[in-house]
């Protein structure tokens, strides 16, 4: 019964790969198993990244049991939670036990060996489905890993699955998902924000101690600050892009959703590596980002952009926001107001370039040489388009319409050319605000997270939603996103700290100072973490 | 009185570099392999994949540029060409529109008027596309991406040439320049050299330009100058019945010499072309531009000259010998090797052009080392063999490139020089023949070539024919 | 000022985009592009004459891979994932009249 019903969660005809394979066998036959570990799952379940590392090394917690946990924490929550579109339960146990033995033979020590990750399904994983989302790449199951992915491997990471997002990373609640919509663990009435809302939710929820995400106009950062966990936007070009299926190729950027800043600047550490296969990555000498997890603020020049304070700004957000900045202000930073100037004309420059980029970028999901292919057609061009038409949803639909426009005969200078000035104009804007400030604070997003359903019945008021985040990818500037605190209703307010290129360094900092004096900000439904478990194996019915 | 035509011609020739690997990936662009067998998932078209540019391809195409005296653009972009075709796995192009890598040059060509430049718009650098074969058994097109992201460069021409002659002047100046560059074979047949023609034609003396036509698909200069011929018939035809030309494309069919358009609903021609995010400018200094400019070879014009100079050949000879790069090579490295320009040149002009007609062979197919043909000048200087055995010799070098010294001592070749075995033959040849003999002592001078033939022929070809003639008169 | 998307104009970019839109769907695509539009005329408030348009964020430039071969035969990986195959090829509907 309960596997026929996950079956239904499954992409589109997915054959039963190896991927998927084992999906919701249970790992152990014997329950009783289940509740002498319980005590110990919650434990574990509790730690940080860089804490279960540790324990690992310490030889207190075993990378299998690290597994174990979260595969049950995922069949007690994934029902209701959704954060997953491909769980690859087998390989993740077989991995955990090559690395263990890496681990105890001393080949593997750095901060995330043995750590369970969840992958954001548009990076390609060799050999496990990797869909986007998207009926079109329903089976396609990748040739090669992605470069970050690769990088985590290398790190000794154990990789559970590939987490659900909006369909080609083109939406901002994950509602545009052709496998279903991943509910907020605050409260699954709400959405989890998005792109990356399953890779956000997998980490709120504890379905995986950290994910790696993509940003293109805050899909990393929004449901970082939706979900109450931490999610950071490095400088463009720091993450390799190799392997990640492009949706905007000019703003696209892997970074992390983590539990904390530590972790935050553990996990960049591992995946910015200068990769000769991307054109567009930097080499960069500064990566070692663990340097500075350090508690201090003092001198550190903080602007607030009165443009971000604006209407259409929720007042607990801003109460939020504002604390937060005087928390810093308090620990010894210099905080002031500042114009920012051009923040509304952010969101129809991000628009038409990922648009135009994206119509292109999309163009090779055609039924040739992977993915998706319409049963009946006649002829080439009626298979190309019955194909396209059936494969793609009405977000990306929209999105390669609106594109292939821009940059059609007769308009590509009044918009897409248009643009780009723009784009140079934001750049400038943000040159002049740091030249001033080491980092800019603000909210991530106007509102919390809206109610399912809410943001889908008008495209127009999604994309406003976006307004504080896109600049930052145009200009290609690092952003973070951490908890500041809740709403009347329980769910999280996420601050962003932008820092000018290259300066991940001060943000982190920053950050970490103020999530210090913050002190923990704690998990959905902590009180009845114990129970759930227990709930799971009742209801397997051992 | 009817009205009197010109021809206005433009082209776009697309040159395939000789580059190892493709533009933006690290495989091979060696013919001959299995389909597919050189891909990777950059050039199908994986997700996620992203392309790299191969300095080569730049460094190639800045040669061709400058020795094509065009101006080098100093920070050059890529463009995405965006359609749909199977050919094309990504269903756009990497291709340069808007900053192309070289702009305005010309080159010099030879017509019946006498010289007359060519004007260069453009040259750009480009990936080329996959091969589609039809399959009859199943109906359905299959896909080899063997040549996707071969590397190209497009070099558009101004609309400067006026008839076929000039045309395939044109492409032939081409061709040598970028021989000689050794950045591409410029094959037409296979394909490395493809020329796509733009032809208007206009009243005489009229001074705007004619609606024109693309004319795709032409195989050979041949088929080029056949194409043009008809195409301009064609215009004036439907000009003269009161019609006008429509610009499109047109495949030209060289087994019917004729063309069609290439029409269709489904091809807006609109190739919404923008700067491809995942490429880098390119940034060319002038020290770069130095660099390639000290490595350009020596070109004909210069060569000919020389030839003249140094060596003292005939016109008809260095036309010959500089016609390709790979003979001019050949006859250069041969007579550094041996001293001896004028032999190096007889054995090229003569032999070579007899089996490179009788194989139907181009010169860039010559496969034999100038060591070898060294070495087989030297035997017939040595006198170690006559020209006859060198003849046969030559034959397994042009096929086989065997070492003519090994070979002769192998097969026992080598002129006998021995006087006593030599005198002994001879001696049987007059006992053998008494009415040769006879024929000779009362005069008839022509007898005694008949006896050298049968003394030659008794030898099996290996004496000299100097010392055979020499003997038989004093045995005689 | 409000865009109006023209039925012609749909059709075209559906051919440009191979995408076939129902009945209903253009009508909606209409709607939403003429106000995605609308949105966009904003740029044109401002005033960007002489300004360089920047499609790279940083001067990041020459980067190249040298003329090596690196990859062997990977056609199986190549065509592992194709809808049509035959012969070691991808297999698609004719192209040719």
């Amino acid at each position: 019964m309960r596997r026929e019903k996950r079956t239904a969660c499954l992409p589109y005809r997915v054959p039963l790969t190896k991927a998927c394979r084992g999906y919701w066998l249970p790992t152990h036959g014997n329950g009783d198993q289940w509740t002498d570990m319980e005590e110990k799952t919650v434990d574990i379940l509790k730690y940080t990244a860089v804490e279960l590392a540790e324990k690992i090394k310490a030889k207190e917690v075993t990378v299998k049991e690290a597994v174990e946990a979260v595969f049950a924490r995922i069949e007690a929550k994934e029902e209701s939670l959704h954060c997953y579109v491909t769980l690859d339960k087998e390989g993740a146990f077989q991995r955990a036990e090559e690395v263990q033995k890496k681990i105890d033979a001393g080949e593997l020590t750095g901060r995330l060996a043995g750590v369970p990750v969840a992958i954001k399904d548009n990076m390609c994983t060799e050999g496990m489905l990797t869909t986007c989302s998207s009926k079109i790449l329903g089976n396609f199951l990748p040739t090669f890993s992605a470069e970050a992915v690769r990088n985590l491997e290398k790190a000794g990471a154990v990789i559970l699955g590939k987490t659900n997002m909006d369909e080609f990373a083109m939406g901002s609640t994950t509602e545009t998902s052709a496998y279903g919509v991943t509910r907020n663990p605050w409260n699954t009435e709400h959405v989890p924000g998005g792109s990356s809302g399953g890779s956000a939710a997998a980490v709120a929820g504890e379905e995986c101690y950290f994910a790696l995400g993509s940003d293109t106009g805050g899909s990393i950062r929004q449901p970082a600050g939706y979900c109450g966990v931490v999610g950071m936007k490095p400088t463009y070009g720091t993450v390799s892009r190799y392997g990640l299926i492009a949706y905007g190729s000019s703003l696209d950027q892997i970074g992390p959703l983590c539990k904390d800043v530590t972790d935050c600047a553990a996990i960049l550490e591992a995946i910015s590596t200068h990769d000769p296969k991307d054109s567009t990555s930097i080499s960069r000498e500064d990566t070692d980002f663990t340097k500075a997890l350090v508690e201090d603020v003092r001198g550190m020049r903080i602007g607030i952009p009165r443009d971000y304070f604006g209407e259409g700004l929720d007042s607990e957000v801003r109460e939020a926001v504002l604390a937060a900045a005087e928390t810093l202000k308090e620990k010894g930073a210099v905080v002031e107001e500042f114009d920012l100037s051009l923040v509304e004309y952010a969101i129809p420059t991000y628009y038409t370039i990922a648009a135009a980029e994206a119509s292109s970028n999309l163009e090779r999901f055609d039924g040739i040489k992977y993915g998706y292919r319409t049963e009946s057609f006649e002829g080439l061009h009626n298979m190309y388009k019955k194909t396209r038409s059936e494969g793609f949803g009405p977000e990306v639909k929209r999105r390669i319409m609106l594109g292939s426009f821009v940059l059609s005969s007769g308009y590509y200078d009044a918009y897409y050319l248009k643009a780009l000035k723009v784009k140079a104009l934001i750049k400038k804007a943000f040159d002049d605000a740091f030249a001033k400030y080491n980092v800019i604070l603000g909210p991530v997003a106007p509102t919390t997270a809206p109610r399912l359903g809410e943001s889908l019945s008008d495209p127009m008021k999604m994309y406003l939603g976006d307004i504080y985040t896109i600049s930052i990818n145009l200009a290609g500037l690092p952003g973070i996103c951490l908890p500041c605190g809740k709403d009347s209703r329980g769910l999280p307010i996420g601050l962003q700290l932008i820092g000018d290129c290259f300066q991940e360094k001060k943000l982190i900092q920053t950050a970490y100072t103020y999530e210090c004096a913050r002190g923990k900000f704690g998990v959905p439904d902590a009180e009845n973490r114990g129970k759930a478990v227990q709930k799971t194996e009742e209801s397997e019915g051992r | 009185m009817a009205k009197q035509y010109e021809t206005v011609i433009g082209l776009e020739v697309h040159v395939e570099l000789a580059t190892k690997t493709k533009i933006f990936c690290g495989c091979s662009t060696a013919f001959g392999a299995e389909p597919n067998a050189h891909t990777c998932p950059v050039c199908t078209g994986m997700p996620g994949s992203l392309p790299v540019l191969n300095k080569q391809v730049v460094e190639y195409a800045m040669a061709v540029g400058i020795a094509a005296n065009c101006e080098i653009t100093r920070v050059c972009k890529f463009d995405r060409k965006n359609y749909f075709y199977p050919d094309n796995p990504q269903n756009y192009q990497i291709s340069q529109l808007y900053l192309p890598i070289c702009r305005n040059g010309y080159v010099e060509i030879e017509t019946a008027d006498g010289k007359k430049r060519v004007g260069i718009h453009e040259i750009h650098m480009e990936e080329d596309a996959g091969k589609l074969i039809h399959d009859e058994w199943e109906d359905c097109t299959l896909v080899d991406y063997n040549r996707s992201g071969v590397p190209l460069i497009e070099i558009v021409s101004e609309p400067d040439m006026r008839s076929a002659e000039e045309v395939i002047a044109y492409l032939e100046k081409l061709r040598l320049i970028i021989q000689y560059l050794g950045a591409s074979d410029c094959k037409l047949q296979e394909g490395s050299m493809r020329a796509d023609v733009n032809l208007s034609v206009r009243e005489v003396g009229a001074e705007k330009f004619g609606t024109r036509t693309e004319m795709k698909n032409l195989n050979s200069f041949r088929a080029i100058a056949r194409a043009i011929e008809g195409e301009k018939e064609r215009q004036i035809e439907l000009l003269e019945s009161g019609q006008a030309v429509v610009q499109e494309t047109r495949r030209w069919d060289d087994a019917k010499e004729e063309s069609y358009a290439m029409r269709s609903k489904e091809d807006a021609q609109d190739y919404r072309y923008f700067p491809d995010p995942d490429l880098v400018p390119v940034h060319i200094s002038e020290e770069w531009i130095e660099r390639v400019k000290k490595a350009q070879p020596e070109f004909r014009d210069e060569k000919m000259a020389r030839y003249k100079q140094e060596f003292d050949l005939p016109d008809y000879d260095i036309d010959i010998l500089t016609g390709t790069k790979h003979m001019a090579d050949l006859f250069e490295q041969t007579v550094a090797l041996c001293g001896q320009p004028k032999k190096v040149s007889n054995w090229l002009m003569v032999e070579t052009m007899r089996l490179l007609k009788e194989q139907e062979m181009e010169p860039e197919d010559i496969r034999f080392s100038p060591e070898n043909l060294a070495k087989l000048i030297g035997l017939v200087e040595s006198r170690a063999i006559n020209g006859t055995v060198a003849k046969e010799v030559f034959e397994k070098i042009f096929d086989e490139d065997i070492d003519p010294e090994q070979y002769v001592e192998e097969n026992g070749l080598k002129t006998v020089n021995d006087e006593g075995a030599l005198r002994k033959t001879v001696e049987d040849i007059i006992a053998s023949n008494p009415q040769s003999v006879e024929d000779y002592r009362n005069g008839k001078e022509k007898a005694i070539g008949f006896l050298v033939g049968q003394t030659m022929k008794a030898m099996k070809g290996k004496a000299d024919p100097g010392m055979v003639n020499k003997l038989l008169k004093e045995l005689l | 000022m409000a865009n109006i998307i023209s039925d012609e104009t749909i059709e075209y970019v559906g051919i440009l985009a191979k995408l076939e839109l129902s009945g209903e769907e253009k009508e909606q695509a209409k709607k939403d592009m003429g106000s995605m539009l609308d949105y966009i005329d904003k740029l044109s408030e401002l005033d960007t004459d002489g300004v360089e348009p920047m499609s790279h964020v940083f001067p990041v430039e020459n980067v190249f891979r040298e003329d090596i071969v690196t990859n062997g035969d990977e056609r199986e990986a190549v065509l592992k994932n194709a809808p049509g195959e035959k012969d070691g090829m991808f297999a698609v509907p004719r192209t040719f009249d």
